[in-house]
C-alpha cells in the first residue's frame, strides 16, 4: 500500500517544529505502525536525510515508551492499542496520515515525536509507592486480599504510564494516569495506611507539573491502550475529598 | 587472570546464612560517604539502587530509557519462581535448586544457585508488601501456575504482565528513595565506558541522549545491572534498545566475559512476517500450561488446523516426553520444533511455525476460565496477527530470548575486576546453560534486594582509596576515547544505515550460532564477522550531530559493540565441544537428537580475557564443581 504522511518535525525544545510531507510506498499491511517508520527511515538516510526521531523500546505493548498521535488519536484508530502494536492492516491504500507527538504543555516536545514525560516520574516520587524497606516484610499469606479487590487493583496497575491520556485530553489532564497509580494501592490493604497523604501529594505535583483539571469527559479512557475505566477517576475524587477535609480538621 | 569464585566454606544449605552473619559490614555513618553507581534500572538495577538507598549509601542509577519503568523486565509476562510451597506439592528450597541446576544442564555454579532458591520466597513476601497485585484465589492466598522444567507448581504470577508489575514494586521504591534523597536519577543517560583507576572500577563515561553531552562520574564502586545481548541477533524478543555496550566494554576494561555461548531461544514467540521485522513478540510460555503443540504427520499437509482429524496430528512433545509433555523445557522444546519444521511439517508462511492448540483445554475448561488465564495474550496474538485464537491454533515458532552468558562473578556478584559489580541477566551465575521459565525475574530481584546490598560491603569494608575526582586522568583519558569514538562514527559518512549492517549480522549470527551450531558454520561466522565489521566502519551512514538527540548514533555506536561481541560468542561455541542447554553442537548428539554432555572435558566456566584490539582473547576455566548434586543426564521424558 502507499500512503502520504504528514509528520512533526522539530530540531530540539526550543526550536519551532512544522509538519512535513512523506511518501510512504510499498508498505506492506502485515507492517506495524512504527515498523512502517522504520522502513520510511532507513529511505531517509540512504537519501541523505534525517530520520524522524521517535521514541521506542519493547514494540510489544508494555513498556509505554512509543507514542505518537495518528490523525489526531493517540496511539492511533485501534482501541485499547500502542502505536507500536498497531498494524498497518487497519489503514487503507492512498491514506494521508498526521502523525504528531502527544501535545500537553506538562510534556515538552524534546524532538519531532519524541517529549519529555518525567512529570510522570515526579508524580510516582510524591507518593505512588509504600513505604516499606526491603527486608522488613510479613509472610505473603498473612494477609489475604478477596480475589475482587486484588484484580480491581490489578485493573488500575496495568497502566503503562503512556501518556496517552493526557494527550487526549482537551486539558491535558493527568487525572486517570494519577487515579490509576494511586487506586492500585489505595485498593489493597498494604496501600491503606498512606492512603490520605498520598492521594493529597500526588494531586499537588500533577497540579505542580502543569497539567490541567479534569472535566469529566474520559476521552482519557478511550484512547487508554490498557483500557483503564473512568471509574479510577471516580475513586480519586473521593479519596481526595475525604483526605482534603481531614487535612482541613488535622492540627499541623 | 585469577578467578577466585570465593565460595564460602561449610554445608551448601548454611553457606548463606553463615556468610551473612561473618560478611563485613560499613558502618552506618560511614555508609554515606561512600558512592555507588548502578547501571540499569530493570528488576536488578532498580532494586539494588532502592535498596542500597535505604541502607544509607548515595547512590546515581543510570538508564537510556526516559524513565526508569521502562526498562525491559517490564515485559516479562508468565511468572516468577518461588520456593514458597503453597501447593503443598512437594516444593522446597532444595527442589527449586535441584530444578534450576537441571534446568541449567548442571553448567551453574551450585552455591548460587542455592542461594537464589533461598531467599525466592522473600521476595514474594517483599513484592507483595510493595503492592504487586499477584493473582489469588478466592479465599484471598496467592495463586500458583505451573512453568516448564518443574513438576510443581511454584510460579506466581500477576495477569500476563508479572514483569511490568514487579517492575513498578521495585521502580516505587526507587522512586521513594529518589524522594528522599539517597538516589540520584539519570534517565536518558546511556553508559559508554567503565573507567578503572589503578585496577579498581571507579566510574563511567556516560552520553546524555538529549544533550549529547560526554561526562564522567565517579564512585566507590559500580554495579552493572545492564541485561542481556539478545540483540545481537537483530531479531530476538528483547527491546530494540537492549545492548551489549556496558558489559562489553567492561570486558574491553579488563573484566572476564563468561559463557557468551549459552544464549536461550524461546519456544512460543510469533513467526517472523517479512524482511522489515523489527522484533519478535514472545507469547508467554505459561501457555504451555494448556496449550497443546502439533504439526501435521504428514509433509505439505495444507489443510487448515480445523480439517485435520485426530489421527493426522502430531503432538510432538507429548509423544518424545511424555512425562513433561507440552511443558518441556524451553531449549528441549525450540528444537523439538525446529525438528520438524526441517522435516517440512512446519505450518503457516514460509513453513516456519507449529500449532498452539487450546481446543482441548476450551472444552475442558470453557471458555471463561482460558480468557481470564490469557485473555491479554490472546488479544496480543490478535492485534498482531489478525487471528483468533480462541477460534484456531496459534502459530508459534523459537525466537531468541535471554543469554545465559554474561560477565564473570564471583559469589558476591563481584567480577574479577575490584569494585565492578554485576547483577541479574548481565552476569552469568545462576542459570548454566538454560534459564527455566519465570526465573529470570527471580534473580533479577534475588541479586538487586537481597544479595548485592549486602555482599558489596565486603568490598566497601576493604576498599581504602578513597574515589577519585573526574578530573583524574585517567577519567579524562576514558572521556577522549569516547568522544573520538563518537566523533568517527559520525564523520564516516557512507552509505549503509546501521539497521541494515545489523540485520546482516543478526542473520549470520542466527544461521551460524543459533538454535543449532556446528564446527564448520561458527568457524566461518568468526572469519566472516571481521568483514562485516570492516564494512560498518568503512560504510555506515549516521546522519546528524553529536551535541543532539541523535537515534542512529546510539543504534551505530551499540552496533559497533555487538560486531565486537558476536565473533567472542562464536569463539566460544566453537570451544565448547559439547552439546549443553541453549548451546546444541550439531555434531554432539544422541541417536535420539537429544544434547551430547561432555562433562569430562567441558564442565567448567569459560571466561574470556580481552588482550587487545583484533587480537584472540584467551580463555580462562573456572572448574564446575558439586558437591551436593551428581551431574546425570537430563531427561525429561
Amino acid at each position: 500500500m502507499d500512503l502520504k504522511l504528514r509528520v512533526w518535525r522539530q530540531k530540539d525544545r526550543n526550536s519551532s517544529g512544522k509538519l512535513v510531507e512523506y511518501d510512504a510506498r510499498d508498505i506492506d499491511p502485515e507492517m506495524s505502525f512504527l515498523e512502517m517508520l522504520d522502513v520510511v527511515n532507513e529511505r531517509l538516510i540512504d537519501s541523505g536525510d534525517e530520520p524522524i526521531a521517535f521514541d521506542h523500546d519493547c514494540r510489544e505493548g508494555i513498556c509505554g515508551a512509543c507514542s505518537a498521535t495518528i490523525n489526531g488519536i493517540p496511539h492511533g484508530p485501534h482501541r485499547a492499542t500502542t502505536v507500536c502494536q498497531l498494524h498497518m492492516r487497519h489503514f487503507q491504500d492512498g491514506d494521508t496520515l498526521t502523525i504528531e507527538p502527544f501535545r500537553a504543555r506538562a510534556f515538552p516536545v524534546i524532538r519531532d515525536l519524541m517529549v519529555d514525560r518525567t512529570a510522570f516520574d515526579r508524580i510516582v516520587e510524591a507518593g505512588g509507592y509504600i513505604s516499606v524497606g526491603t527486608g522488613s516484610a510479613p509472610e505473603a499469606n498473612t494477609l489475604p486480599i478477596p480475589k475482587d479487590q486484588a484484580e480491581r487493583a490489578m485493573d488500575a496497575a496495568s497502566c503503562i504510564g503512556c501518556g496517552a491520556c493526557v494527550a487526549a485530553c482537551k486539558n491535558a489532564s493527568a487525572m486517570l494516569f494519577v487515579a490509576a497509580k494511586s487506586s492500585h494501592l489505595n485498593t489493597l490493604p498494604q496501600g491503606k495506611p498512606e492512603k490520605e497523604r498520598r492521594v493529597l501529594s500526588m494531586v499537588a505535583a500533577m497540579d505542580e507539573a502543569g497539567f490541567g483539571n479534569c472535566t469529566n469527559q474520559y476521552e482519557c479512557s478511550a484512547v487508554c491502550p490498557k483500557s483503564i475505566s473512568e471509574d479510577f477517576i471516580g475513586q480519586l475524587n473521593r479519596e481526595y475529598f475525604v483526605a482534603s477535609i481531614k487535612q482541613q480538621f488535622t492540627t499541623k | 587472570m585469577k578467578l577466585d569464585a570465593k565460595i564460602p566454606s561449610g554445608p551448601l544449605e548454611s553457606k548463606w546464612t553463615r556468610y551473612l552473619s561473618e560478611i563485613k559490614l560499613v558502618n552506618p555513618a560511614n555508609k554515606r560517604k561512600y558512592e555507588i553507581i548502578v547501571v540499569g534500572s530493570g528488576l536488578g538495577g532498580a532494586a539494588a539502587a532502592a535498596t542500597l538507598g535505604e541502607l544509607g549509601y548515595h547512590v546515581k542509577c543510570f538508564c537510556y530509557q526516559d524513565s526508569p519503568r521502562r526498562a525491559h523486565s517490564i515485559a516479562a509476562q508468565g511468572g516468577i519462581n518461588a520456593a514458597k510451597n503453597y501447593q503443598n506439592d512437594g516444593d522446597s528450597v532444595y527442589r527449586l535448586f535441584y530444578d534450576t541446576i537441571k534446568g541449567g544442564d548442571f553448567r551453574a555454579r551450585e552455591a548460587n544457585v542455592y542461594r537464589l532458591a533461598e531467599v525466592s520466597a522473600e521476595i514474594i513476601d517483599q513484592c507483595t508488601a510493595q503492592g504487586v497485585p499477584f493473582a489469588r484465589e478466592y479465599g484471598g492466598h496467592l495463586a500458583n501456575r505451573s512453568f516448564g522444567g518443574a513438576q510443581v507448581s511454584r510460579t506466581f504470577y500477576a495477569r500476563g504482565q508479572t514483569g511490568q508489575q514487579l517492575l513498578l514494586g521495585a521502580y516505587s521504591a526507587l522512586c521513594r528513595q529518589i524522594q528522599a534523597g539517597t538516589v540520584t536519577m539519570f534517565p536518558r543517560t546511556e553508559m559508554l565506558d567503565l573507567v578503572v583507576v589503578e585496577g579498581h572500577a571507579k566510574g563511567i563515561v556516560v552520553r546524555d541522549m538529549v544533550t549529547g553531552e560526554i561526562s564522567s562520574h565517579s564512585a566507590d564502586a559500580v554495579v552493572l545491572a545492564t541485561g542481556g545481548y539478545s540483540n545481537v541477533y537483530d531479531l530476538s524478543t528483547n527491546a530494540r534498545g537492549c545492548n551489549v555496550t556496558a558489559a562489553f566494554r567492561a570486558y574491553k576494561r579488563g573484566a572476564a566475559f563468561a559463557n557468551p555461548c549459552y544464549t536461550q531461544i524461546h519456544p512460543t514467540c510469533i513467526p517472523v512476517s517479512g524482511e522489515y521485522q523489527s522484533k519478535l513478540t514472545l507469547m508467554s510460555e505459561s501457555l504451555r500450561n494448556d496449550g497443546r503443540v502439533w504439526v501435521p504427520k504428514e509433509k505439505g499437509d495444507s489443510r487448515s488446523p480445523q480439517e485435520i482429524p485426530e489421527e493426522d496430528r502430531d503432538y510432538f512433545l507429548e509423544r518424545k516426553y511424555p512425562s513433561y509433555g507440552n511443558l518441556a523445557p524451553r531449549d528441549i522444546s525450540s528444537r523439538s520444533a525446529k525438528e520438524v519444521c526441517d522435516e517440512g511439517r512446519g505450518v503457516g508462511p514460509g513453513g516456519l511455525g507449529v500449532y498452539l492448540d487450546f481446543s482441548d483445554a476450551i472444552n475442558r475448561l470453557g471458555l471463561d476460565t482460558i480468557r481470564e488465564r490469557y485473555g491479554n495474550l490472546f488479544e496480543m496474538y490478535e492485534r498482531i496477527t489478525g487471528e483468533d485464537a480462541y477460534h484456531t491454533p496459534m502459530r508459534i515458532y523459537p525466537a531468541l530470548h535471554y543469554t545465559m552468558g554474561g560477565l564473570w562473578v564471583d559469589y558476591n556478584l563481584m567480577s574479577n575486576l575490584p569494585g565492578l559489580h554485576v547483577i541479574g541477566e548481565a552476569n552469568f551465575s545462576d542459570h548454566g546453560a538454560n534459564r527455566l521459565g519465570a526465573s529470570a525475574l527471580m534473580q533479577g530481584l534475588a541479586d538487586g534486594y537481597f544479595i548485592l546490598p549486602y555482599t558489596i560491603g565486603a568490598y566497601l569494608a576493604d576498599c581504602k582509596g578513597k574515589r577519585p575526582p573526574t578530573d583524574h586522568p585517567d577519567f579524562r583519558a576514558v572521556e577522549k576515547e569516547v568522544e573520538e569514538r563518537t566523533r568517527k562514527l559520525l564523520s564516516i559518512n557512507g552509505k549503509r544505515s546501521t539497521q541494515s549492517i545489523h540485520r546482516e549480522l543478526g542473520k549470520l549470527m542466527w544461521e551460524k550460532a543459533g538454535m543449532a551450531r556446528n564446527a564448520d558454520g561458527l568457524r566461518e561466522a568468526v572469519s566472516r564477522i571481521p568483514g562485516i565489521r570492516e564494512e560498518f566502519w568503512q560504510n555506515v551512514q549516521v546522519p546528524g550531530e553529536g551535541g543532539e538527540i541523535n537515534q542512529e548514533l546510539e543504534k551505530a555506536g551499540r552496533l559497533a559493540d555487538f560486531l565486537e561481541f558476536g565473533e567472542l560468542l562464536c569463539r566460544d561455541a566453537l570451544d565448547r565441544n559439547e552439546s549443553c542447554g541453549g548451546h546444541f553442537r550439531e555434531e554432539f548428539q544422541t541417536k535420539e537428537g537429544e544434547a551430547l554432555r561432555n562433562d569430562e572435558e567441558y564442565s567448567y566456566v569459560s571466561a574470556w580475557e580481552f588482550q587487545g584490539e583484533n587480537q584472540e582473547p584467551v580463555l580462562h576455566k573456572e572448574p564446575i564443581v558439586y558437591d551436593e548434586v551428581k551431574m546425570a543426564t537430563r531427561s525429561y521424558k
